[in-house]
């Protein structure tokens, strides 16, 4: 299988959605492409889990089309597609060993003892489980459970997509790290599709070449960890992801220059069209917004935050709250100082949307 | 638990459960123990007997030791007989029932409701409902010219009385094997359907074991009962045709009250009692020794 293919794929637990709100999951096209990792990150009850057990077939969708390269498979039964599926909570076989619970699905599709015995030891390998294939599954830790849930789905030869269904939420933060690596490994190892649930943004951008960041139902960017980063095409993907989350502040833009509570800045693009009586934000991550003494904007410090590597200045511009990051040798602040904004990393967002600018 | 100070004040505070559990259970219990190693010729005279009474019992070449050893084994074979149709019918139920949706209340209701039935009431329904000339069951089967009479012949009492506990307290174990299914996070059948794990494959190795613990319960519960049964065959057959279902209990009462035979009423109610504790004991120990085993 070369891709999976989200041709208008929605779905509403009521039926066919009467109005855009009813939507666990909206409208979405989209082409998973084979090889590559993808993270869908959001808040709970965003629909990402929705979307996962759409393409595994525990859910069908009320509308669109799912293609496994040119076959429809939206309505093929769970175990007729070759996925596999690690959820939230390890899912193990309690009565079997762990070498039992690895063969499960290949006794269940009637292939020949030495073949399954051969694929049980590659995959208790490649997991290291070996030492504990002839133990009981119930007796394990977390984290070694997931692995066997996860092993379960990799000993298919089929199998093309491994889906992930926030699997580090019950393991202990010191083996997350781990276990996370070892998903990674097991990914350039086995070249699969592997898509990866999660509303933890570390997690997501550490595992995936591609995130699919959704809220309310909508994917709404879908990006390198680097896109989303730099530059969020949504003021939800701002604030969501990074620690703390992009300055957004309500501002008139004219131009070059947008005007915060009476504070000009410049930005780096031109933004003449914006239609009036809409809502404008410009958006600035604290990475971008630095303190300096002489020279920018006048803010009132309300605290700094030591995070060791680096300090963060709560301030206020105007009337508005925002974070700005305060340069090293900087020291000794009072109760004024003033701020910069990078302005080629400085966003005019229009109703929340980001507004490309006129370049000169 | 460790660092809490040890107080032996606190012991005042169990006297008033023990003052309670001395007047509920010790003091009753000892009458019978009391009866149990003494005689009497009436008038409220006793004297000491040692351990005749239950050398009596326990042997069964006297006629007590017989009788009591015939009780023991009719009670015995329906406490199995009934174990044997109500679990796995019990289960096939719970299996049966709605996961989701408003059916769920109306079946749990509809299926209990044998359960809020006194136990003589039940006799009473089915000893009318048994009848050949105006009950519907036992008309309708003489009707089809089957050979059915809870008074005249044996194997028809026993089917009823084993039909009566069967329609009475399967409900109890689908009550608990649904409990123990609904704890199942759905998960697991995700995961199985993943796997290509047929129906069968699932309940073995996913819904079978999950209910281990439920099961143990449900098993204890309807083997104190069914091994204590009383009401309803009294009211039903009477313990008969002959002594066809007289079963422990009933036999225990025919002597303490009918023949007012005290001492071997008394031994025999000691038995009964260790018999009964003993089953559960060793039953329970064996369960929780394979659950431990397991986990390591």
């Amino acid at each position: 299988m070369k891709q999976i293919t989200l041709d208008g794929i929605a779905h509403s637990y009521s039926g066919k959605a009467s109005s855009d709100s009813a939507y666990a999951l909206k409208p979405l096209h989209y082409v998973w492409e084979h090889g590559k990792a993808y993270a869908l990150l959001g808040p709970s009850g965003c629909g990402k889990t929705t979307l996962l057990n759409i393409i595994s077939g525990l859910v069908i969708p009320s509308e669109g089309r799912l293609l496994f390269d040119q076959t429809d498979v939206t309505h093929l039964a769970t175990e007729q597609r070759n996925i596999a599926q690690v959820f939230q909570f390890p899912v193990i076989y309690d009565t079997m060993t762990v070498a039992e619970n690895l063969a499960f699905p290949l006794k269940n599709r009637r292939l020949s003892k030495p073949v399954i015995n051969k694929r049980v030891a590659e995959i208790a390998e490649m997991l290291d489980l070996t030492r504990d294939l002839n133990r009981r599954a119930r007796g394990l830790t977390a984290d070694a459970k997931q692995k066997i849930s996860l092993g379960r789905g990799l000993v298919r030869a089929d199998v093309s997509a491994v889906l992930f269904d926030e699997p580090l939420t019950v393991i202990d933060p010191v083996l997350k790290w781990e276990l996370r690596s070892k998903l990674k490994a097991v990914h350039r190892a086995l070249d699969l599709l592997m898509i990866y649930v999660t509303h933890d943004q570390i997690e997501a951008l550490t595992f995936a070449d591609r995130v699919i960041v959704m809220n309310e139902g909508r994917a709404v960017q879908i990006g390198t960890p680097a896109e989303l980063f730099e530059c969020p095409e949504h003021t939800f993907v701002g604030y969501f992801i990074g620690s703390p989350g992009m300055n957004l502040l309500p501002a008139t833009v004219t131009g070059r220059h947008a005007v915060v509570d009476g504070n000009e800045i410049q930005l780096a693009a031109a933004y003449p069209d914006l239609p009036p009586n809409r809502r404008v934000q410009i958006g600035v991550r604290p990475d971008y917004a630095s303190l300096t003494r002489s020279v920018g904007l006048p803010v009132q410090i309300r605290r700094i935050a030591d995070l060791g590597r680096k300090r963060l200045a709560h301030v206020t511009l105007g009337r508005y709250p925002m974070v700005a990051t305060i340069p090293q040798d900087m020291s000794d602040i009072g109760e004024q100082a003033k701020v910069t904004f990078d302005a080629s990393h400085t966003h005019v967002y229009l109703d929340d949307v980001r507004v490309r600018g006129v370049a000169a | 638990m460790t660092d809490k100070p040890i107080n032996n004040r606190a012991w005042f505070f169990v006297l008033p459960v023990l003052g309670f559990v001395l007047f509920s259970s010790i003091i009753p219990a000892m009458t019978v123990v009391n009866y149990s190693i003494q005689d009497t010729m009436g008038a409220n005279n006793f004297f000491w007997n040692g351990d005749a009474w239950f050398r009596d019992l326990l042997n069964p070449s006297t006629e007590i030791g017989a009788r009591f050893n015939d009780a023991l084994f009719r009670t015995l074979a329906f406490s199995f007989t009934c174990l044997a149709i109500e679990v796995p019918l019990g289960i096939a139920m719970a299996l049966c029932l709605p996961r989701k949706g408003w059916a769920i209340g109306i079946a749990l209701v509809v299926m209990a409701l044998p359960l809020l039935i006194p136990f003589n009431v039940v006799g009473t329904i089915w000893q009318i409902f048994t009848r050949q000339d105006i009950g519907l069951f036992g008309a309708a089967l003489t009707g089809l010219g089957l050979h059915y009479n809870v008074t005249q012949d044996a194997i028809s009492a026993w089917i009823t009385i084993v039909v009566i506990d069967v329609w009475h307290w399967t409900p109890l174990v689908i009550l608990l094997s649904y409990a123990g299914l609904r704890a199942i996070p759905d998960a697991f059948y995700q995961a199985a359907r993943i796997d290509g794990a047929s129906r069968w494959a699932i309940f073995f190795n996913i819904e079978l074991p999950k209910l281990q613990k439920v099961l143990v319960i449900a098993v204890l519960l309807r083997f104190m009962q069914t091994f204590m049964i009383y009401t309803e065959p009294v009211v039903v057959t009477g313990g008969g045709p002959g002594s066809a279902t007289t079963f422990l209990s009933i036999d225990l009462v025919k002597i303490a009250l009918g023949q007012v035979d005290l001492g071997n009423a008394a031994a025999m109610s000691l038995v009964y009692y260790l018999i009964t504790l003993t089953v559960c004991w060793v039953f329970y120990t064996i369960m929780t020794q394979i659950e431990r085993r397991r986990d390591a």
